[in-house]
Order: structure tokens, then C-alpha cells, then sequence
């Protein structure tokens, strides 16, 4: 019974005081990184997002050259203040009424999310009261597959179908007449149905049902209160024809 | 290292050539393979992905190097990762700054820089050894090493998946575009490739060093 077996050195034993001090000191250092860091991008990333959302507007609205920012609260189109002031307090679907030079209303865009393949799809969609179409549709964020899934957002075929995508109002103005609904590519034959994309089903499905869930709820409350849009404020001359009068009077969408 | 090197000189040159070359992170060493097949789908993702993991390389290692006598070797890593974490927060602002479109397609892959093992290893293997100067060679060497992998396989793959290089068409249009290589898998074809290529340089130059050897 010897202590030979002790023959190792005893471990050095680490200074907690040391091992403190470096994780606190490099946490510190780091969270102070990361907060100028933070705060020195942020404005300039606000800036980027609402000008891709801008960007995004005049693409979907064709020949639309102002826009304004109208928010649905409680079924009511309320012009948002001032779209600089940052975003807005409740959380109401806002809608981007788009114009032309001659304060004319071109449509109306507005952004619908919903699942796709594998993630959550944002898109955003023009709509135009008097043809009742849709006029044009730009994906904001997927994460459909690179390749196939993804070609909602760039093929040219896909795209072509919502340049004049029916969506017209039933009698009572309160649903869609037909249903938008995906079929397969090539067998288009009326003008709510959507031509899909070879290889990916199931996205293009998904934009077919964003785009049926939006329209059915909020074309209703946009074309019943469609006089209400105005043309930005600093306008130089007043609106001469905000929309053609024949379908201001008629909201139900008789006139197809 | 199994060189002597004559000086100081030629060591700091060496620190940044190898990682270029001899020690490239992707085709010798094999390492942060989650990016480099995801992103390299495109040149424009393989070079801004390829940038940012650069530029964290560089940051994390100068810190590291500066620090590597405060911290105790019992939480290095725990600091390390830290440090790293805290540069990819970092360059993940500053690319949302710079374009939304890089950072859109980049995804969740800026965010995973922090695991990407390469910057660890740089960090204990070389930064928590060496002095800032040489850290920062041996980073930086590293990171345009991986870069040039990544671009590699983005050119490669961009070309046959899209008919397009950094979005310029390059290809006629009646070219059938290769799908495959946009997806996860054509990434694991396009890597073998380039490592079958980078294999046999390797092995033709390791030849014609050990032939006049033989002669002597």
C-alpha cells in the first residue's frame, strides 16, 4: 500500500476566475459587434424590402406608375398615413393601389401567402376591377425546389397564365364566380383555369390556391369599395376618370 | 508541414498558398461540404456564399489570434464558436444590407457558416497558434481557397442546369438544359468530378517531383 500509484502529476487546475473572464470579455465584445452591426444595416435593409415590395407592385400592375397603400381593417379600405412612417400598427391585409400618369386606377396588388412544397409561399397578385382579372403575379419568397418547383417564379409559359386570369365577382358580389383551379400544362381551356408547369404540380397547385383563398376574401371588399381608392395626394391635377364609370356603377360585375 | 522554409518571408507566403492549393478546404481536406453542395448551384451563389464564409474565416481568426493567450484551453472552443457566431450574425446583415436577392438565395445557409467545420479548424488548428499576420494569410488563404472550390462547381453547374453564367445566357437556346446538376445530387456528380480532376493533377505533379528524384 504505497502511493506509487500516484506517479501522475495532478491536473492543473484552471483558473475559474480566467475562464470567466474570457467567456464574459469575448461575450461582450461580441454582442457590442453585433448590435452596431444591427443598427448600422437596419435602415438601409427596411429601405431594400419595401423597395423590392415596391418593384414588385409595378410589376404586377402593368403600366401602373404611383402607388398607395390602403390597409383592410374590419372590412373597411383605410388609406394607411404615410407608407414612410414605418409599418403599420394593426395587422389588417394591406393592398397597393397602383395608377398611371393620368391618376387612372390600373389595379389593385395585392400580397397572399400560403404552403407549397416545401415551404410557405409569399406571392403577390394584381387585380383589375374593371377587366376583373388578374393582371400579373410575382413570387416574393419560396423555397420550392431549384429547378422544378422554382419555376413559378421565372417560367415564362407559367407567368403568361396570369396576365389575364379570370376572377370575376358572382351576382352577389360577395365569391368568386369559378373556382381558380391548376391543370395540366396544355389544358387550359377557360380563363380561370391556370395552366401548370411539367414537374411541378403540386407548386403550381399551391399559387392556384393562394390565389383562389385571397381573391375569394378580399376581391369582394376591394371591388365593393372600389371608389374609395384615390390617387396620391400630390397629384398636380385632380382625376379626370378615376375608373371607367360603367363598372363604378355596376360593382357586381354584371357587365360580362 | 514537412518543408523547412528558408525565412519568415517564405513561411507567411506558404500560410496563404496552401489553402489555395495544396491544403484547398473543399478538394484536399473535404470539409464544409453542407454549403458547398447547396449553394453552388449558381456562380453568383458560389461566389457570395464563398465571400461570406471568407470573410468570417478572416474576422474569427484575427480575433482569435489576438485573444489566443487570454482565453484558457479549457473553454477555446466554447469561445471560438462564440467569436464565429458572432461574424455570421454579422455578415448576415450586411448582405441583406448589401442585396436581398443574394440573401434570399443564400437561405439558411449564411446561418450555418457558424457549424461549417472548416472555420473551427482554422481557428484551433492554425489561429490559436500563430500570430495575427500569419492567421490572417492562413484565413484568408483558406477562404479564397473555397471560394475558387465553390465557383468551381457554381460555373460548372450553372452553365449545364441554366445555359447561363452569372445570368448572362452562354449556351443556345436550343441547348436541353441538364436539371440535374441545379439539384442536391447533380452537386454530389459535379464535387466527384472536380475531385477526380484535382486527384489526378495531384497525382501527375506528385510523379514529376519523385521522377528526378529516382534519377539521381
Amino acid at each position: 500500500m504505497t502511493s506509487s500509484i500516484h506517479i501522475q502529476p495532478a491536473p492543473v487546475l484552471p483558473n475559474s476566475w480566467h475562464m470567466i473572464r474570457a467567456l464574459g470579455g469575448v461575450g461582450v465584445l461580441c454582442s457590442l459587434l453585433i448590435v452596431l452591426t444591427y443598427q448600422w444595416t437596419l435602415p438601409v435593409i427596411e429601405r431594400n424590402k419595401a423597395e423590392a415590395l415596391a418593384r414588385a407592385v409595378y410589376n404586377v400592375l402593368p403600366g401602373a406608375t404611383k402607388q398607395v397603400t390602403y390597409q383592410i381593417i374590419e372590412g373597411t379600405l383605410t388609406p394607411l398615413a404615410a407608407p414612410e412612417a414605418g409599418p403599420p400598427t394593426s395587422s389588417g391585409q394591406l393592398v397597393f393601389v397602383g395608377f398611371d400618369a393620368d391618376q387612372r386606377l390600373v389595379g389593385v396588388a395585392i400580397e397572399a401567402a400560403g404552403q407549397g412544397f416545401q415551404d410557405v409561399i409569399r406571392l403577390l397578385y394584381g387585380y383589375n376591377p374593371q377587366r376583373q382579372q388578374v393582371i400579373g403575379m410575382e413570387v416574393l419568397e419560396s423555397k420550392e425546389t431549384p429547378g422544378l418547383g422554382d419555376k413559378i417564379i421565372k417560367d415564362g409559359d407559367f407567368l403568361a397564365n396570369f396576365a389575364a386570369l379570370d376572377v370575376a365577382l358572382s351576382d352577389d358580389g360577395q365569391s368568386l364566380q369559378h373556382t381558380i383551379v391548376a391543370v395540366k400544362a396544355g389544358r387550359k381551356q377557360n380563363a380561370w383555369e391556370i395552366d401548370g408547369i411539367t414537374g411541378a404540380t403540386i407548386s403550381s397547385v399551391a399559387v392556384a390556391e393562394i390565389i383562389q383563398a385571397s381573391a375569394g376574401e378580399y376581391l369582394p371588399i376591394v371591388r365593393s369599395q372600389i371608389d374609395a381608392l384615390q390617387p396620391p395626394a400630390d397629384a398636380l391635377q385632380p382625376p379626370s376618370a378615376p375608373i371607367d364609370s360603367e363598372s363604378a356603377n355596376s360593382p357586381s360585375g354584371s357587365e360580362r | 508541414m514537412t518543408t523547412i522554409p528558408n525565412n519568415e518571408h517564405s513561411m507567411d507566403t506558404d500560410a496563404f498558398i496552401k489553402g489555395l492549393w495544396r491544403e484547398n478546404p473543399v478538394f484536399v481536406q473535404v470539409l464544409g461540404m453542407c454549403p458547398v453542395l447547396a449553394v453552388s448551384n449558381t456562380a453568383m451563389n458560389a461566389l457570395a456564399m464563398g465571400l461570406a464564409a471568407t470573410f468570417v474565416l478572416i474576422m474569427s481568426s484575427s480575433l482569435v489570434s489576438l485573444l489566443r493567450n487570454v482565453i484558457p484551453k479549457q473553454v477555446r472552443i466554447a469561445t471560438f464558436i462564440l467569436i464565429i457566431a458572432t461574424f455570421v450574425t454579422i455578415v448576415d446583415f450586411v448582405i441583406q444590407a448589401i442585396s436581398l436577392d443574394v440573401h434570399k438565395a443564400l437561405g439558411a445557409f449564411i446561418a450555418l457558416i457558424v457549424v461549417n467545420c472548416m472555420i473551427l479548424g482554422r481557428a484551433e488548428a492554425f489561429a490559436s497558434k500563430n500570430g495575427l499576420l500569419r492567421s490572417v494569410l492562413d484565413a484568408a488563404g483558406m477562404g479564397l481557397g473555397f471560394t475558387l472550390a465553390l465557383l468551381c462547381l457554381g460555373v460548372v453547374r450553372e452553365i449545364l442546369g441554366s445555359g447561363t453564367l452569372f445570368d448572362v445566357p452562354v449556351l443556345p437556346a436550343q441547348f436541353q438544359t441538364w436539371s440535374i446538376t441545379l439539384l442536391p445530387g447533380g452537386g454530389f456528380f459535379t464535387l466527384g468530378l472536380w475531385l477526380l480532376v484535382f486527384a489526378s493533377w495531384s497525382e501527375r505533379r506528385r510523379k514529376q517531383m519523385a521522377a528526378p528524384q529516382e534519377a539521381d
